[in-house]
């Protein structure tokens, strides 16, 4: 599967494209095969994200995981600092990154 | 220290009011990124993996406590309460919005400092000694002529579009504390025979994807045509310099294929027909310019007496602090490499403190070492322990200078989107295997430095015991180089062989310690043992 993923315009939060909007969490995003170039010069137009791009991802429980490391590491936040990624309590999601 | 004249504060703020307009339009939607992109580099803003961030100028790595008070109000205010110390003697925050942008130039430019040409294919932030003014082997203090040059750089409306960026090192002493060797340019301000201070020109090292020594393409350029020589130096390069191809931008490439013979004629014919255009700025330039950086009023007839008593205090002592060319006085070093630590990362209460203890102990002076640590460049003897004991109360009396512990590591994957692999648990993993093992205390000076990408911001080209992390098939991992130097005996490290996965790694660095404590020789660091049996050893006990 494709992700949409950009950074937020005004905060530079990282963000992924649920099918109507953004959001700053990966298991909300939709698979975006074959549309996501629409949708990337669509959005960017609009100012709501910079850059978008697409990434491969698969499906991991049930919820997509990007294929990549550096995409990983984009969802969750720096894996030095669990205080400052989107899920701190989670203590699974050091092996989700890697 | 250097304090910004009318023109100055002038031209930093016109810069703030210019970008945030530009700021404004990118997100009223009159600039597209495309448009936008290249004005916010100019101003040091990069867009990285999780953010904004910003890159803040720190010229020479000298800094008042004014000023580190201002960059902790920043990481409070704007970002997440930390900031990052660079390998350029810089300081970057990781999570800006741009909306804040504006706001933060303003606040910055409030204390005479910016992020201009922190980014961008320009002459960027001059490094230098981060012992200036303070060492006892240095010929005269460098950073005057780091000023004069970053004057002259600053804005230079022929080098803001170089082939590639650009970085000048600075120092005064046959010591090298700057890596100067490894810069596009670098000075050595040398004394000669007849007592005249001139400047020693390096040109074309660096590290990066292809690493190289610079050789001296002139030993002594009178101190007042060094910005003249400068000039020369970098006309040829903007001149010849290839802009098709990015990995070959830089000016290594240049020197090298021109070969530094031909290069030096080049330069020196452009200088000989720059000396009749005016470039030079009045001598009486870097005379105003020298007048800011006076010493200090040292005081006469301290004891150089210290109560040892306390075993942490003594080793701490022994590790963290540097002799001082006055009596009584030594540099002391703030290390921010805790064990477990992120290399380089402070906390706006850590910024804080270390600004109220220059203000107290160290004549308001603050340096930021490229080794990503602090200095407080002149403290009385009397008052280290006072010092140490408020260093220790804030997580900041790490005994660890130049060891094994003390790691330099760029940001990696955990920040930056062109890394390849992460640079920090590496770090974080290594220093607490060697503060667990005890083998940090006989392994003496050993410098370990970790970089997750080629472009080598963590100077593993340069490390004794170099790290470079790289993507094997979507999965990090790390080969091992040996035998690097940035200082005065200045060499490349070479790679060991095949790379290791994140333990791995880690189990190899104390593979390789251990066959230096096995092979060593009285006297000998790890770096000069490798040097005196070569790889073959160590190969041996790797890859047996």
């Amino acid at each position: 599967m494709r992700l949409l993923t950009g950074n937020d315009l005004r905060t530079g939060a990282v963000t992924w494209w649920t099918g109507n909007d953004w959001s700053l969490h990966v298991e909300d995003a939709v698979d975006v095969t074959g549309t996501e170039d629409e949708i990337a010069r669509r959005e960017e137009a609009a100012r709501r994200v910079n850059a978008p791009y697409a990434i491969d991802a698969s499906l991991h429980q049930g919820r997509p995981r990007p294929s990549h490391i550096k995409d990983r590491v984009r969802a969750l936040g720096p894996t030095v600092r669990p205080d400052l990624t989107l899920k701190p309590a989670d203590p699974d999601i050091g092996s989700w990154v890697i | 220290m250097y304090r910004y004249d009318q023109y100055d504060q002038a031209m930093v703020d016109a810069r703030v009011e210019e970008f945030r307009d530009q700021t404004r339009r990118r997100l009223e939607g009159r600039l597209t990124e495309d448009q936008f992109k290249p004005l916010r580099l100019m101003n040091g803003l990069y867009l990285q993996l999780h953010a904004y961030m910003l890159r803040v100028a720190i010229p020479y790595g000298t800094l008042d406590s004014r000023q580190m008070h201002m960059l902790a109000d920043i990481a409070d205010k704007y970002d997440r309460g930390y900031g990052h110390f660079t390998t350029r003697q810089n300081i970057q925050y990781n999570w800006i919005k741009l909306e804040d942008a504006g706001d933060i130039l303003a606040d910055l430019a409030s204390v005479e400092m910016h992020a201009i040409q922190t980014s961008g294919n320009c002459i960027r932030n001059i490094s230098s000694d981060h012992f200036a003014g303070a060492a006892a082997d240095e010929v005269v203090d460098p950073r005057p002529y780091a000023e004069l040059l970053r004057q002259w750089s600053s804005f230079h409306p022929e080098f803001s579009y170089l082939p590639r960026k650009f970085k000048i090192a600075v120092i005064a002493s046959d010591t090298d504390r700057a890596a100067m060797r490894l810069h596009d340019i670098g000075i050595q301000i040398v004394r000669n025979e007849a007592d005249e201070l001139g400047a020693a020109f390096y040109v074309g090292g660096g590290m990066g994807r292809t690493p190289m020594i610079a050789p001296c393409i002139n030993a002594f350029v009178p101190l007042d045509r060094m910005v003249t020589y400068a000039e020369a130096a970098l006309r040829v390069y903007n001149r010849h310099g290839r802009r098709d191809n990015k990995y070959k931008a830089r000016i290594k490439i240049l020197v090298h294929e021109l070969g530094a013979e031909e290069y030096t004629r080049q330069v020196e014919e452009e200088f000989a027909h720059l000396l009749g255009q005016g470039v030079e700025p009045p001598f009486a330039e870097l005379e105003r310019i020298r007048g800011y950086f006076e010493d200090p009023l040292f005081e006469d007839g301290l004891s150089a007496e210290l109560d040892r008593s306390d075993p942490d205090f003594a080793l701490w002592v022994d590790r963290n602090t540097i002799a001082h060319k006055a009596p009584g006085y030594v540099s002391a070093v703030i290390s921010l490499k805790p064990v477990g630590g992120i290399p380089g990362d402070a906390t706006a209460e850590q910024m804080h403190l270390m600004a109220d203890l220059a203000r107290d102990y160290s004549f308001d002076e603050l340096r930021v070492m490229h080794t990503q640590n602090i200095v407080l460049p002149h403290v009385r003897k009397a008052d280290l322990h006072a010092l140490w004991t408020a260093l220790e109360a804030a997580g900041l009396g790490s005994p660890n200078l130049d060891t094994i512990e003390d790691i330099i590591a760029c940001p990696g994957l955990d920040y930056c989107s062109l890394a390849n692999a992460r640079s920090i648990p590496v770090a974080q993993k290594i220093s607490e295997r060697f503060a667990a093992n005890g083998k940090t205390e006989a392994l003496g000076q050993l410098k370990l430095k970790i970089s997750g990408c080629i472009n080598a911001c963590g100077h593993h080209h340069a490390g004794h015991i170099g790290i470079l992390g790289v993507d094997k098939k979507g999965v990090e991992n790390y080969q091992l180089l040996l035998g690097g130097s940035e200082a005065e005996d200045v060499s490349l490290a070479k790679i060991t062989g095949p790379g290791f996965d994140e333990a791995g790694i880690v189990d190899a660095v104390e593979t390789a310690a251990d066959v230096y404590l096995r092979e060593r020789q009285d006297g000998e660091r790890f770096l000069d043992t490798y040097r005196r049996i070569g790889m073959t050893p160590f190969k041996e006990a790797l890859y047996g």
